[in-house]
């Protein structure tokens, strides 16, 4: 692969110059969206290989219609439109093909709460080192319902503002608000107990006779 | 005022948001300081969030770049004159 040529340009310039005919400036401006773009593909999916696909589509579908772009939205906010749009088509598509109902609304009134501990040590991210804490994260982050996956992904992982990630989902501040209170709280739930054991099995593999 | 843990619950997001009215964050704030289990939630939540948003836990696939930069590069080739 070509390695790309930073530019020191600014996004909004680079848009400028793709439009204007300088292409493979493309390459440059997606860079930095990568990973977010296939984790929201992934959000929706659930499989590496259908969100890999669909993340291209996005970018391909972006490139195409940059022309629509409106500077007055953040391009991060555009692309994400894009990602969660072509995600849900291809879901629909599947959901056709299986004739499985697509996400069925979660009990916005049911109550949920936290797992109750008595004190909390601070866990290092060092144990992210390991798959097997890692996938205990991803699996918490997929039984989520995907309205609250959504929301939790947008704010907490890509660090939108809540503004930004209404206005990516098209819905309201204060359901952001909730959806985001709700995914923390179930999370915090099924992650915090398992955590604290993945910690402590971390401390024991130094001890001398393990 | 004085409120009880499952009002402290309720707020939880948005006070580590910061997002709460100044009143508000001060009532719960007096509660964490003497609750134990609320301040552990507190914190087991702040920290869940830390790992969960840590880019070693949505890692991109291997290869990932190279053929997304490869389609499109197909693509510009197909709509080259």
């Amino acid at each position: 692969m070509k390695v790309p040529q930073i530019s020191n340009r600014t996004e909004a310039e680079l848009i400028a110059a793709v439009l204007g005919g300088e292409i493979q400036l493309y390459h440059e401006l997606i860079q930095p969206y990568e990973r977010s773009v296939y984790v929201m593909a992934l959000s929706y999916v659930k499989n590496e290989a259908d969100a890999e696909d669909a993340a291209q589509e996005t970018f391909v579908r972006a490139f195409r219609k940059l022309s629509s772009f409106r500077a007055e939205s953040k391009f991060s906010t555009w692309l994400m439109s894009i990602t969660i749009n072509e995600a849900r088509t291809r879901l629909r598509r599947q959901a056709l093909i299986r004739m499985e109902p697509l996400d069925q609304l979660p009990d916005e009134n049911m109550s949920i709460s936290p797992a109750l501990l008595r004190d909390w040590r601070e866990i290092p991210s060092e144990v992210l080192e390991r798959e097997e804490v890692r996938n205990l994260i991803l699996r918490a982050v997929e039984q989520l319902p995907d309205i609250y996956r959504q929301v939790f992904l947008l704010r907490d992982v890509e660090e939108l503002t809540v503004s930004e990630t209404a206005e990516t989902l098209n819905i309201s501040v204060p359901s952001v608000k909730v959806r985001l209170h709700r995914a923390r709280l179930m999370l915090q739930k099924q992650l915090a107990p398992q955590l604290k054991t993945v910690n402590r099995t971390s401390k024991r593999r130094w001890l001398p006779w393990s | 005022m004085v409120i009880d843990c499952k009002h402290v619950w309720h707020y939880i997001s948005e006070y580590l948001d910061g997002a709460l009215p100044d009143e508000t964050r001060d009532t719960v704030q007096k509660h964490l300081d003497h609750c134990e289990i609320c301040s552990a939630i507190l914190d087991s939540m702040r920290n869940v969030i830390i790992l969960t948003a840590d880019d070693r836990v949505f890692e991109l696939p291997v290869g990932f770049s190279e053929r997304l930069h490869t389609r499109i590069d197909r693509e510009f080739m197909r709509m080259a004159p």
